[in-house]
C-alpha cells in the first residue's frame, strides 16, 4: 500500500500551492496518472480521504485522469496504441519500442476556493 | 474561486531526496545499486555470493530493508562486511528519505560500492528512486514464467534481472526459455543472468559484468573528478523536508 505514501505527497503539494497563493480551502486536486505506474488508482483515492482530513483539503475532490500507455517505433515510425501483452518489441520490424505516454505522476490544478 | 496549475510530479517529495543522494553517493565515488524482488526471490543470497567475490578488490557496505528483525543485516556482517539495518514497521518499500537517514548513522563516505537491499516486494519499491545508479531486480524462477507479464514494472526498471534458482527448474515445471522471452519482451534493454546461489552456476557472469559496470562508473569519477565535500547540503535539505511535513 505505498499508494498511502504517494496521497501524503499528493495532499503536501496541494497544500503548499495553496498556501503560497492565498491560502484558500481546496476544492479539487486534478491529477494525471499514466497506467504504466504500479499505482492502484482506488487504494490512491482511498488513501487521500484519508489523510485530508482537518486539512485545507478537507473537502477536497479527488480527480485522477489515468493516462494510456502508448509507444512508438523509433525505427519503422508504426504506432501503436498499447503494445500487446506488454510487448515491447515492435509487431512490424521487431525493434524496441519506446514508452510516449503512460508513465505519468502529475499533479496537474488544484481550484481553490 | 482560482484554478491554479501546478504540473509537478507527485513523487517530489521523494524524488528531490533522492537527487539529493545521488549527488552525495557521486561526491564520494560510491556506485550504487538497488536490488529489488518479490519476499524469498533471494536477494540477501545473491548479496552473499556477490560479497564473496568482490570483497577483496572493493570495499563495500549494504543497507537492508525489511519490515522486521535484524537478520539480513547480520548475514552480510558475518562476512566481514558493514551493514545497516532498516527496520520500516508495516511500510512495503524503501525511500529515499530512509535511505538519507540511515546515512547520518551509517558512515559510506569510504566505500566503493553500496548495496541497498529493498524491502521484500514485487510493485511498491518500483515507484521510490533512492538515489541509486543501478537497479537490479532478483526474480526466482520457480515464481513461474507469467510473472513479468503480470508485474511488468518492475522487470521494465531493473538494468539487469537476475534469474535465480535455476537448479529448482526441473522440479517446478517451470520453462526458462518463456521465462526469459517474457522478460526480453517487457524490457527490451534489460541484461539477464539465469542463475543459482545454491549450486553457484551463472554467478560467474553477473559478477563479471556488475565490475564492468562498477569499472565504466569509477572512469567517469576520474574523468571528472569529485567536488570538494558540502557536507552542509545535508542538513540544509533534511530541514527543507521537514518543513514540507508541517
Amino acid at each position: 500500500m505505498h499508494e498511502a505514501a504517494i496521497a501524503q505527497g499528493v495532499l503536501e503539494l496541494a497544500i503548499r500551492t495553496s498556501l503560497q497563493n492565498g491560502g484558500g480551502r481546496i476544492n479539487r486536486i486534478k491529477l494525471r496518472l499514466g497506467e504504466f505506474r504500479g499505482v492502484v488508482r482506488e487504494a490512491l483515492e482511498f488513501s487521500f480521504e484519508v489523510v485530508k482530513r482537518g486539512t485545507l483539503a478537507d473537502q477536497a475532490e479527488l480527480e485522477v485522469e489515468t493516462v494510456k500507455l502508448r509507444v512508438v517505433c523509433a525505427q519503422c515510425g508504426e504506432c501503436e496504441c498499447s503494445p500487446r501483452d506488454y510487448n515491447f518489441f515492435c509487431p512490424t520490424c521487431g525493434d524496441p519500442l519506446q514508452i510516449i505516454a503512460g508513465r505519468e505522476m502529475q499533479l496537474e490544478y488544484v481550484d481553490l476556493e | 474561486m482560482c484554478q491554479v496549475k501546478v504540473e509537478t510530479n507527485i513523487l517530489e517529495f521523494n524524488d528531490d531526496l533522492a537527487t539529493h543522494n545521488r549527488q552525495y553517493f557521486r561526491e564520494q565515488g560510491l556506485f550504487v545499486v538497488n536490488f529489488m524482488s518479490a519476499p524469498g526471490a533471494g536477494k540477501t543470497s545473491v548479496l552473499e555470493q556477490t560479497i564473496q567475490r568482490l570483497k577483496t578488490d572493493y570495499r563495500l557496505g549494504v543497507i537492508e530493508g525489511d519490515l522486521m528483525t535484524t537478520i539480513d543485516a547480520d548475514r552480510i556482517s558475518a562476512l566481514g562486511v558493514p551493514a545497516h539495518q532498516i527496520t520500516t514497521g508495516t511500510i512495503c518499500h524503501l525511500d529515499a528519505r530512509m535511505v538519507h537517514n540511515a546515512l547520518h548513522s551509517f558512515p559510506v563516505n569510504d566505500l566503493d560500492v553500496l548495496f541497498i537491499e529493498n524491502v521484500g516486494n514485487l510493485v511498491c519499491p518500483v515507484e521510490f528512486d533512492l538515489g541509486e545508479d543501478m537497479r537490479v531486480m532478483v526474480y526466482s524462477t520457480v515464481e513461474g514464467a507469467e510473472k513479468p507479464k503480470k508485474y511488468p514494472m518492475m522487470f521494465h526498471e531493473s538494468t539487469a534481472v537476475l534469474l535465480n534458482k535455476v537448479d529448482l527448474i526441473p522440479y517446478a515445471g517451470v520453462s526458462l526459455d518463456e521465462l526469459q522471452r517474457n522478460v526480453r519482451e517487457v524490457s527490451p534493454a534489460t541484461t539477464i543472468f539465469p542463475l543459482s546461489c545454491r549450486t553457484g552456476e551463472g554467478i560467474d557472469e553477473w559478477i563479471v559484468w556488475l565490475k564492468a559496470q562498477i569499472k565504466t562508473r569509477q572512469r567517469e569519477a576520474h574523468r571528472f573528478p569529485r567536488t570538494p565535500l558540502h557536507t552542509h547540503s545535508h542538513h540544509h535539505v533534511h530541514q527543507h523536508v521537514h518543513q514540507h511535513v508541517n
